[in-house]
């Protein structure tokens, strides 16, 4: 069953990671949804601390984020580098541990700040020790990724590639410098910022750890699986290359677009609002060059599922980016911030966009690296879609209605210029919404259920140890692997 | 540039790499940099005093009970805002904050000026029953912060790590902090941080007619 005398890709530990997607996306959406429900129904936390809606949030947004979404990129990244590169992966001891030690910070992390250890910066909870473990494993995800990079057979590094590399540099330096802290014991730290400038460098990170993370590594995803599963190549090449640069470079400078009418300074947030702007550009670019390439081709969309999964995630990428350059804008902000509508905007970007590039992604790399023809189930596949749809539209134009809501009643005013309504009487008129946004969590909820029990049962080839491993194929001689030159200008 | 110099970025990853590590720390550089620098200038306003070791230890139970997550202390520089929570908040005002807790997401009100809109009374029975005083609130409960001890000796170590990073606690202050907090509760630090938000430090701006007391005062 071993390749003797030729290499085999290494797929044990990217079906380690579609493993550990699969439980932690079960996992972190069950935290949010009881999150939820906490928030229509107050007493669920029947009075103990690790269960109250301050302590499990973060909780949610790191399983889902960290956990379910770092699995999936980190498996689907050392499947696609190994691929393009027709080359098995560098270091497969540390591609192991990677895994080992991603799940050990993951796992440490979601059993730690629910008892109130915490660094309180969003997305960027999980104390310093926790910090020093997450660090060293990326860096040793960096050094896998380039050394499988420089083993690669193929001169020409494939775009998806680009991607994955960018998100594994920026995420690095993203997390280093935010959590620079002084440690008072094992499980409390100070920052070395403080107030303003510590207010920036969190957004520049929470900003970021969306765009590098959520954008950039699901971007990688999107190039890969997109072309596979329409059986046709990008619709233009060059165009993902421009995109990729103005994405990655114009992405750093909107942290401050979060701090709008802040005690930030004030030439820190116009900077910020007009980049988010310029950012609705590359945005669009690659939501526009992952739907033409489905250009005829769309018969294969009605049949495949997963194909569907990355149809809607890629209108989803669109909606959201378009949304939240609007966001930027300083009198929209004055109405959308600490109100709902942000936790519409990133719930439409992350189950929206996230979620079906990743789920459409797992079950076109599943059947491949669990080696079976396919799915288990095809009407399983549908239903996980219905379900998944369903529930985040009904989630996201809740949290629209909420937000939209509460942002008017904060800011109406009486004719004779005082407020019109308590703060109170903007979370009455919300409540209900809330009950609706819950009920579309338990749908998506459910559909992960779906996902897991068709892997699953997928995966029974590869259970019984009777999978055979997947030859490396020798790759074509040099020229045709480059796009043609630009024709000179007469 | 013609296609061969982008064909160059495309086949050798070194150059990849190190292209975008510079495309992606540009941004992070020209906005973090100038107010990293403008933070070491800038005084803290006469009246803006590191906390107290009280309050102190309650920053840091309002820091790990996630408090941040429902709750802004940042009150914009919008009418509507000024109006309903008082004078709008400034850079100097959260020179101590480490983290800062401005926040992004109300679920409940902001706090940033709520020091004194209630009485300690209020505030523990809000703590520990909310909807015993707001019937519609859909705030948890919080009643093991009643029953939870200060630690007299992790207080001065919180107190030690701060002055290294540069808040000016005096040895002598830092001496005295395991009495300050000795046989208090999580809740007594906790009421008595809330109880001293934005009151020492408000802004003594001559615009304060802005801040009215009509309608908006209300949790």
């Amino acid at each position: 069953m071993t390749c003797a005398t030729t290499e085999c890709y290494n797929d044990h530990v990217v079906r380690l990671f579609l493993l550990a997607s699969a439980v932690w996306g079960i996992v972190g959406m069950l935290v949010g949804m009881y999150a939820a429900a906490e928030l229509t129904w107050p007493g669920l936390n029947l009075g103990i601390s690790w269960m109250t809606f301050s302590h499990i949030r973060p909780a949610h947004t790191f399983g889902v984020i960290f956990a379910f979404g770092g699995s999936a990129l980190m498996g689907t990244c050392y499947y696609v580098v190994q691929r393009t590169g027709h080359a098995r992966l560098a270091f497969g001891k540390l591609a192991e541990f990677t895994f080992w030690g991603w799940q050990l910070a993951c796992v440490l992390a979601m059993l730690t700040m629910p008892f109130g250890i915490t660094q309180s910066k969003e997305y960027a909870e999980p104390e310093w020790l926790i910090d020093i473990l997450i660090a060293v494993v990326w860096v040793a995800f960096g050094v896998v990724f380039f050394g499988s990079l420089a083993r690669r057979r193929i001169r020409h590094i494939y775009v998806a590639n680009w991607y994955y590399g960018a998100f594994i540099i920026a995420v690095g330096l993203l997390h280093i410098v935010n959590n620079l802290a002084v440690p008072v014991s094992l499980t409390k730290s100070y920052p070395i910022y403080s107030g303003v400038v510590d207010a920036m460098v969190q957004w520049w990170y929470g900003h970021n750890a969306v765009a590098f993370f959520l954008t950039a590594g699901f971007l990688g995803m999107m190039y890969y699986f997109v072309p596979r599963q329409a059986q046709q190549p990008l619709w233009s090449y060059r165009f993902s290359i421009v995109n990729f640069w103005a994405l990655i470079s114009v992405y750093m400078w909107a942290g401050s677009h979060h701090l709008m009418y802040t005690a930030l300074p004030d030439w820190v947030q116009s900077v910020g609002m007009a980049f988010s702007l310029v950012l609705l550009m590359p945005s669009w670019g690659s939501a526009a060059n992952g739907l033409f390439t489905f250009n005829g081709a769309w018969h294969r969309v009605v049949k495949d599922p997963a194909a569907k999964f990355m149809v809607i995630a890629l209108v989803f990428y669109a909606a959201s980016t378009f949304e939240g350059s609007m966001m930027a804008i300083k009198s929209v902000n004055s109405l959308s911030h600490y109100t709902d509508w942000t936790i519409a905007h990133v719930h439409s970007g992350s189950l929206g966009w996230v979620a079906m590039i990743t789920i459409g992604s797992l079950y076109a790399m599943a059947p491949r690296a669990l080696g079976r023809p396919a799915m288990h189930s095809h009407k399983a596949m549908e239903l996980h879609f219905w379900l998944h749809v369903s529930g985040t539209l009904l989630y996201v134009v809740a949290m629209w209605a909420a937000g939209v809501t509460e942002g008017m009643m904060w800011r109406a005013t009486q004719p004779d210029g005082s407020l019109t309504y308590s703060f109170l009487d903007s979370l009455v008129a919300i409540r209900p919404d809330y009950f609706f946004r819950w009920l579309g969590g338990v749908l998506i909820w459910l559909g992960m259920w779906v996902m897991a029990w068709n892997l699953w049962h997928t995966a029974s080839d590869a259970r019984k140890h009777i999978i055979n491993p997947i030859p490396v194929p020798i790759p074509e001689p040099e020229p045709a692997q480059t796009p043609a030159p630009i024709p000179a200008v007469p | 540039m013609a296609y061969r110099h982008f064909e160059f970025i495309e086949k050798h990853a070194w150059t990849l790499g190190i292209l975008t590590a510079i495309m992606v720390s540009l941004g992070g550089l020209a906005e973090i940099t100038p107010l990293f620098m403008a933070a070491h200038q800038v005084k803290p306003a006469a009246n803006v005093k590191p906390y107290d070791p009280l309050r102190l230890a309650g920053k840091d139970v309002y820091v790990s009970e996630g408090c941040y997550l429902c709750h802004s202390q940042m009150i914009r520089a919008l009418r509507f805002e000024t109006q309903r929570y008082g004078h709008y908040s400034t850079a100097e005002e959260s020179v101590y904050d480490r983290p800062f807790q401005w926040g992004s997401k109300r679920t409940g009100p902001d706090l940033a000026r709520v020091g004194g809109k209630y009485s300690d009374d209020w505030q523990r029975l809000h703590l520990l029953d909310p909807r015993s005083v707001v019937p519609q609130s859909n705030m948890p409960s919080y009643p093991w912060l009643a029953d939870a001890k200060l630690d007299a000796k992790d207080i001065q170590a919180r107190m030690r790590v701060l002055k290294f990073l540069g808040d000016p606690y005096s040895d002598a202050e830092i001496a005295a902090a395991p009495a300050a907090v000795e046989g208090k509760t999580k809740m007594d630090a906790l009421v008595a941080y809330l109880q001293g938000l934005g009151i020492r430090n408000e802004p003594q701006a001559p615009n304060a007619s802005a801040v009215s007391a009509t309608g908006g005062g209300a949790p």
